[in-house]
């Protein structure tokens, strides 16, 4: 029984993981309905600028810090520049968009191993950060705990920025009726670019936070890509609690399979379980209710 | 005015849908293909290889591109190497020695139709190259059928040996049991498998398994996570839990950094709870952070480290070639010695031609870095040296443990009770 509440944890921790990965998507893809391919290239950035600021700077954990907001930028821009070069003029053809996205990922990751080698880099764990707490029998590592504060801290953000504050208002208006909003004087273009730039953003972020626990190599965004995807669709688009729900309950269910099975059992069994939930209710976990006639 | 996004829109909803099936299926695919040539080739064509000049062709394939790249341009390093060092030296029979270069995008097919390129096409004497086993079975049978001859230098699962493919790498028997051969010396009694969820990591830990049976080895647990996954905690919680004596470990490429991180930071060390890796060399302990992984085991065959004039030489002239920061390992310097053995079976029959290298190649040796490797007449690998190394503080890794002397290659494992249910698995 203390392997299960322990497992209960380690969920949450995947989870957490996963909700990083996937919040940024949350907002590209739900919100806006752009299939980015190369959002696994952005966290693929965020990992690198962790990198390059830790040889920049020197000590592991002023240069964790100074790269979470660093990483949000590089993604942000990338993102923006993105949406300005290429989506804005596909949206109207989703599989284009898919097909161009894809592309761009694969430029990003040859143009990462022609920049930093084909061979990972070490980006080094701060010394705050090394080694685990005991909590409810199991030992958690401390990396583990900062992530899910980061999630904690970016979920609360992306909530506020959208509920409180104009700019947040701007976005939601717009996914609830473009048409509407427009005649109401909104630039629904400005308002692409500012949830494409702060999506991409949250990429970087999770890709800077990602290096605690994973690699950085050319290839490391592919790694979380699929499950970012699943974690956005299974949620419901459009709303950032059906990411933090999802993203939770699939680390959970991947969690507590895998004690009771093996890994890759508990993959399929995550994604069985994905396939069937989707075909009971194909909109995901929450929906989002517009005023739209279409 | 059209209605974009007033509700969301339903072809991006399906198609994120189907994202996760189409992933399933492209690796289907292209699972399929790996196979699919086989028996594909007619019977095969007069040779073609031109030996009236003054200089031969090879070839060398390796993948410049894709995700196996980072491990075969060393390999492809080590092989200009060998070529530029018999080439100064006289070359071969009296000809210069030039490589027709091709890269095998590490796609099997990809390698399968450049190898027959590059025999038919080309004329090439020998190839050298390929690093996945997948890449292997794909040329297995362009080789046989055109009757040419590949060098595969990288150490493998074994329960293979082909007329057409010399196995310049280790087979189970000369890294996989004398690094189990350590650790049952040290006093392991109970192990804990960690694998990558693939052809090599299975078959390793199904040889493994048997060995444990028979040597009274308890295996406490046996876990593969896919290629690529970098969510380790559940597993590190279990190896964890299991108390084993020691993880024995064959997960491949980026898994490792996730596995190793979680590993140290959940407490585990290499005192209380060695690792023994098969697929980290001194390439991949940069990527992993030296603090992670300083004290784990790896088993080879060749290190940087390995004392020896011929070790002394090749490090520095790789070295003066490729930089001061680059570093030598295993599958390279199995790469270097296959150029060099094929040059002494050449010497040996006086003749380029297949059928007489094939004649000539039993007892060829070579002055390897190593140590001296010898090529088995029979199943056409070489004799090879086990080694442990510890991973030490400076990236590098250093010899603990070595065989008596070289090791007789038993890609078949013929030589050992244990093994005698162990089925060739393809």
């Amino acid at each position: 029984m203390d392997l299960f509440i322990g497992q209960l944890f380690t969920g949450l921790s995947t989870g957490s993981i996963l909700l990083l990965a996937a919040l940024g998507l949350s907002l590209t893809f739900g919100q806006m309905g752009v299939i980015n391919m190369a959002h696994g290239e952005f966290i693929m950035a965020g990992c690198y600028t962790a990198y390059v600021t830790q040889q920049v700077v020197g000590d592991a954990g002023v240069s964790l810090l100074i790269a979470l907001p660093i990483g949000f930028l590089v993604g942000g821009i990338m993102g923006w520049v993105l949406e300005a070069l290429l989506i804005r003029h596909l949206y109207h053809r989703p599989l284009d968009t898919l097909l161009v996205t894809f592309g761009v990922g694969l430029v990003l990751q040859q143009v990462a191993r022609d920049v930093f080698g084909a061979p990972a880099v070490n980006v080094t764990v701060p010394e705050f950060l090394r080694g685990g707490v005991d909590l409810l029998g199991t030992t958690v590592p401390k990396t583990r705990l900062f992530i899910m504060g980061l999630a904690i801290v970016a979920v609360t953000a992306v909530t506020l920025v959208l509920r409180f504050t104009p700019a947040g208002r701007r976005i939601r208006a717009v996914v609830g009726n473009r048409d509407l909003a427009e005649t109401a004087g909104i630039s629904s273009r400005t308002v692409d670019a500012g949830t494409f730039f702060i999506g991409s953003g949250l990429a970087g972020v999770a890709g800077v936070a990602l290096t605690l626990i994973g690699s950085t190599s050319p290839t490391t965004g592919q790694s979380y890509l699929v499950d970012a995807f699943l974690v956005v669709v299974a949620g419901g688009l459009g709303r950032i609690k059906g990411a933090v729900v999802a993203a939770i309950a699939l680390g959970t269910f991947q969690a507590v399979f895998e004690t009771y099975s093996t890994a890759s059992l508990a993959k399929v069994g995550v994604f069985v379980v994905i396939v069937v939930f989707l075909q009971l209710r194909p909109q995901g976990l929450f929906t989002l209710r517009t005023r739209s006639l279409a | 005015m059209p209605h974009r996004f007033t509700t969301l829109p339903s072809p991006a909803r399906t198609f994120a849908r189907t994202l996760a099936a189409s992933v399933a299926i492209t690796g289907l695919v292209a699972t399929a293909a790996c196979g699919s040539r086989a028996g594909e080739e007619t019977a095969a064509a007069e040779s073609c290889v031109d030996t009236s000049g003054d200089t031969i062709k090879v070839g060398a394939l390796n993948s410049l591109s894709g995700t196996m790249s980072i491990s075969e341009t060393t390999v492809r390093d080590a092989i200009y190497l060998a070529v530029d060092e018999i080439n100064a030296a006289g070359g071969v029979q009296g000809k210069e020695i030039e490589i027709v270069a091709e890269d095998g995008a590490s796609e099997p097919t990809v390698f399968a139709e450049k190898a027959e390129k590059l025999i038919r096409e080309d004329c090439v004497a020998a190839v050298f190259g390929g690093w996945t086993s997948a890449s292997r079975k794909a040329m297995l049978p362009v080789f046989e059928d055109n009757d040419s001859l590949l060098y595969y230098p990288v150490q493998y699962e074994g329960l293979e040996a082909s007329e057409n493919i010399f196995y310049t790498g280790a087979t189970t028997n000369q890294q996989i049991i004398p690094a189990l051969d350590y650790l049952a010396e040290t006093g392991v009694k109970s192990l804990y498998l960690v694998g990558s969820d693939y052809v090599f990591p299975r078959t390793a830990n199904a040889i493994i398994n048997a060995y444990a049976a028979d040597k009274g080895i308890e295996i406490l647990g046996e876990d593969y996570a896919q290629l690529g996954s970098v969510e380790f905690s559940t597993i590190v919680n279990q190896v964890s839990a299991s108390g084993a004596d020691a993880v024995f470990n064959t997960l491949n490429g980026d898994s490792n950094v996730a596995f190793f991180r979680e590993y140290a930071n959940v407490g585990l060390t290499a005192e209380e709870m060695p690792v023994m890796s098969v697929s980290i060399a001194e390439e991949e302990v940069g990527g992993i952070g030296v603090e992670n992984i300083e004290g784990q085991l790896a088993a080879w065959n060749y290190y940087q480290t390995v004392e020896s004039p011929a070790n002394t030489t090749f490090v520095e002239a790789f070295k003066a070639e490729y930089g001061a920061d680059r570093v030598t390992s295993d599958p390279m310097e199995a790469a270097y010695n296959s150029v060099y053995l094929w040059a002494a079976t050449v010497e040996k029959a006086e003749s380029f031609a297949v059928e007489d290298i094939q004649a000539n190649a039993d007892g060829v040796s070579f002055d390897s870095p190593e140590g001296t490797v010898v090529i088995d007449g029979d199943n056409h690998h070489v004799t090879k040296t086990a080694r442990i190394g510890e991973i030490s503080a400076d990236g590098l890794l250093y010899t603990v443990w070595e065989s008596e002397g070289p090791i007789e290659p038993d890609p078949f494992l013929e030589g050992y009770d244990w093994a005698a249910d162990l089925t060739v698995t393809e």
